[in-house]
């Protein structure tokens, strides 16, 4: 199971909709618990393959040592990261998967269709080394403050 | 010196985020931290004994890869080494 706030939700579909055509990357920072991994902050990444920006992202290791440190002080963890899947459904891919090291982390993917965010998944990565691991659907759940459910009444 | 656990590999310092060992250099460090905690080897290094390709060892804000000494660095105890898997995809 994955967690977060609603605003932390939207947060990281208007990242990769403001990076379309492009992918977006980000992290997230927050706690392991026992019933998966919640989300307390979102850290938006530069995406460094500049080279095939529409469809791969990167993530400079310096930022990861950045936002360590900083949840460090804070008491948080990197508990998993966001990217987008431009024109793309919100399923991993080989590349994704291939590229994923971080067990127990969760790897979440929007899909953006036409510049418009579509359907976030997240997938957590399992196994106990590079040989036995493997992406499982991981349910998201959203949190959804007073604030925000008033907020989105009115917006209607 | 420190050496910063990056989250999947704590299941294999017991927990630990920041492990201190011994070594007066980068390679000393690390040959103390997977010592100590031996299941760690495989997941840094590969079967012939080479570090994974995806395995980003930082000495402070340096990538060890460009420093001119690489794994020989020598250190000081204040120095903090952190392991970065990589992080990348795409479709």
């Amino acid at each position: 199971m994955l967690k977060l706030t609603y605003s932390d939700y939207v947060a990281v579909r208007a990242h990769g909709e403001q990076s379309y055509p492009q992918e977006c990357c980000g992290i997230l920072l927050g706690k392991v618990e026992s019933d998966g991994n919640v989300v307390r902050e979102i850290v938006r990444a530069g995406n460094t393959r500049t080279d095939s920006a529409h469809n791969r992202y990167h993530i400079a290791p310096e930022e990861l040592i950045r936002a360590q440190r900083e949840g460090r002080r804070r008491g948080l963890d990197i508990v998993g990261f966001y990217h987008s899947h431009p024109d793309h459904p919100a399923q991993w891919s080989q590349t994704d998967f291939d590229e994923a090291h971080w067990v127990g982390c969760s790897y979440v993917i929007t899909a953006v269709v036409a510049g418009k965010a579509n359907i976030t998944n997240s997938f957590l990565l399992t196994g106990s080394n590079e040989e036995d691991k493997k992406f499982l659907d991981e349910p998201v759940e959203i949190e959804v403050s007073n604030a925000e459910t008033t907020q989105e009444r009115g917006e209607q | 010196m420190n050496i910063n656990i990056p989250t999947p590999l704590r299941a294999y310092t017991g927990g630990e985020q920041t492990v201190s060992v011994p070594g007066a250099t980068v390679g000393e460090a690390l040959e103390a931290l997977t010592g100590a905690y031996p299941e760690l080897r495989q997941n840094l290094y590969s079967a012939e004994g080479k570090l994974r390709s995806f395995v980003n060892l930082y000495l402070n804000d340096d990538d060890i890869r460009y420093l001119p000494q690489k794994e020989a660095t020598p250190v000081e105890e204040n120095d903090e080494l952190s392991i970065i898997p990589s992080i990348a995809g795409g479709y």
